[in-house]
């Protein structure tokens, strides 16, 4: 997980060399690293300033760099949205879900495969499988089961008497997305927790049981700490990406019925591409930008602190 | 929790099994439901959305292989996320090299710009990179998507490279130059061959982050030639609206890559997906 700080430097400097040597290494480190660098701020560092800097303005993306200077007034008319609200409220919803349903889902049945069950190795190709698939295909594959009358998960479920109208319905459209979110990830974060738990030496497992724990006390008291880091990994991981969620409420729902399952990227989506009010969208980009890091610098700080001294992802000036 | 007591074992799992299953069921019913839905008229559809099909209607999967755009398609993806990967990798490793094994003023300076680029969401971003690509004259070009996804990759792939080329001894290096090696000799004959476990963790990244990829070829492609799979699948959805049997088969047709590459390389898609995001 680190890679920012690790080992001695395995840097060799050269022998001094005559000055015609060392004008040439100065040449070999530009070539190698200018291409890297060039594309590096041309499409990210400078887009990013772009965005920043033209959530500033009133535009509509047309005609070089904004000029219509407004201040704050996007942001402004952005915190009063109630639309944005709702994308806030969205976006709790899905993290306490993912948190308090689809990781714990994931770790028992990473738990699960750990045993030495037959066929485990095929129980993880299938469970991991559908995180292989698109968003887009996951997405329009359940749009189809998921259809409100004669869709496939309304017959199955017929059968118990039970009848949905799933992503039509705004009271169930937020469960109904979670449930497809669900079957494509859990089976990432089941991968990363069985690689922590096979990280940890079995003789700790096996010291606790010959001291007479139960399965359940030492899962609760062996396991489940030690496992701490990689969980505190892929909650992390959820989070930021469900910050970003986009692809699958797009092919799912479009944000609908009558919003009530927008996320902040599909309202950024809309203003800046069906009404080209693109200052006004930036300026949802940059508070998604500054929930993402304000998210990652405070939860690495607090959070993660023991597990990654110099996490690459920290800005926190460690070297 | 039963290890090592093997007599117990046999009868424990049964519950486990089961559980298994039960999950197993709930990842395949969707997709076995669209493989044998693509054989189905609609009508047989909703009146029995699960049994085998009365008669195997073959015309939806033939009739999405003899059209030319699903084949177009699944060009436009393999190109631009094998161009992708060559980009993203090529330049990363040239700079995670010099970011490995020399010294120089202002080393870290670049390297922390680089991975502070791993806190840049793409979605952010979204807006600039149009209006820019559209000032280039990249839009309906595959190299806008190409060049795009290649600079948002290289964060990552840099510095799981770095990692990988500093592990490798000094020695090494001082050998091959005493026989007589140019750095990028030692580069491109030694560090590269010896890195291919790193490379291919890097690649599988880029290259399924290629292949799925929505969002950025949904507002540089609006030509039909330049669509990539994702694309097309949601525009034949919304071309199709109620012909559901015609879009699984669609759906089907266009998970035979993916599922394809899984099975032939499950270890490494595995191992890359998850190693990759974890060190971001």
């Amino acid at each position: 997980m680190t890679t920012l700080t690790r080992g001695p430097e395995a840097v060799k400097l050269p022998a001094p060399a005559p000055a015609a040597r060392r004008r040439g290494r100065w040449v070999t480190i530009a070539l190698f690293l200018l291409p890297a660098l060039v594309l590096f701020l041309l499409l990210v560092v400078a887009p990013m300033l772009v965005a920043v800097y033209s959530s500033a303005f009133k535009w509509n993306g047309f005609g070089g760099l904004p000029t219509d200077f407004i201040g704050f007034d996007n942001f402004t008319r952005l915190f009063s949205s109630e639309i944005f609200a709702q994308d806030l409220g969205h976006l709790l919803v899905l993290v306490v879900l993912s948190i308090c349903v689809q990781l714990p889902f994931s770790l028992a049945l990473a738990m699960l495969l750990n045993q030495r069950i037959r066929g485990r190795a095929l129980y993880r190709v299938v469970f991991f499988a559908p995180y292989v698939l698109s968003e887009v295909i996951t997405g329009v594959l359940f749009s189809l089961i998921l259809a409100p009358d004669a869709g496939m998960a309304n017959q199955l479920l017929s059968v118990f008497g039970i009848e949905s109208e799933w992503l039509a319905d705004p009271d169930t459209v937020m469960p109904s997305l979670f449930l497809v979110m669900t079957w494509k990830y859990f089976g990432f974060h089941m991968m990363i927790y069985l690689a922590g738990r096979q990280n940890i030496p079995n003789e700790l497992i096996e010291a606790a049981q010959i001291d007479g724990a139960t399965g359940w006390k030492t899962f609760r008291h062996v396991t489940l700490p030690l496992l701490g880091p990689t969980i505190r990994i892929s909650i992390f991981l959820s989070v930021i990406y469900t910050i970003q969620l986009f692809d699958l409420v797009w092919i799912l729902t479009g944000g609908g019925p009558s919003h009530s399952s927008e996320t902040m990227a599909v309202t950024m989506m809309e203003w800046g591409f069906k009404r080209t009010q693109v200052g006004y969208a930036s300026a949802i980009s940059v508070v998604m930008f500054m929930l993402s890091l304000v998210f990652a610098l405070v939860y690495q700080r607090f959070v993660m602190r023991r597990d990654l001294e110099g996490a690459s992802t920290s800005m926190g000036g460690r070297r | 929790m039963n290890h090592g007591k093997a007599t117990r074992a046999r009868r424990t799992t049964l519950p486990l099994h089961l559980v298994a299953w039960i999950v197993g069921a709930f990842i395949l019913i969707p997709v076995v439901y669209a493989v044998l839905g693509g054989f189905k008229q609609n009508s047989e559809l909703s009146a029995n959305p699960f049994g085998l099909p009365e008669t195997w209607a073959t015309g939806n999967y033939t009739e999405v292989l003899a059209s030319g755009s699903f084949w177009l398609q699944l060009w436009n993806s393999t190109f631009i996320a094998v161009a992708t990967t060559v980009v993203t990798v090529a330049l990363s490793a040239l700079a995670a090299f010099v970011f490995a094994r020399f010294a120089f003023r202002g080393r870290e300076l670049y390297f922390t710009l680089f991975t502070a680029g791993l806190m840049f969401p793409f979605a952010v971003a979204i807006l600039p990179i149009f209006v820019l690509l559209r000032t280039l004259g990249l839009l309906d070009n595959p190299m806008g998507v190409i060049l795009t996804q290649a600079a948002f990759g290289l964060p990552l792939t840099i510095i799981i490279l770095r990692g990988f080329f500093r592990s490798i001894p000094g020695e090494l290096e001082e050998a091959a130059t005493i026989d007589g090696c140019t750095p990028f000799g030692f580069f491109w004959r030694i560090l590269l061959p010896m890195a291919r476990p790193a490379i291919a963790t890097v690649s599988v990244l880029a290259i399924v982050g290629s292949w799925n990829n929505f969002m950025l070829p949904l507002v540089v492609f609006s030509e039909e030639a330049s669509w990539t799979l994702p694309l097309g699948i949601q525009q034949f959805q919304g071309q199709y609206a109620s012909d559901t049997a015609r879009i699984l088969a669609y759906l089907v047709l266009a998970m035979v890559p993916a599922l394809g590459f899984y099975a032939i390389a499950e270890r490494h898609l595995v191992g890359g997906l998850t190693a990759g995001a974890t060190k971001g």
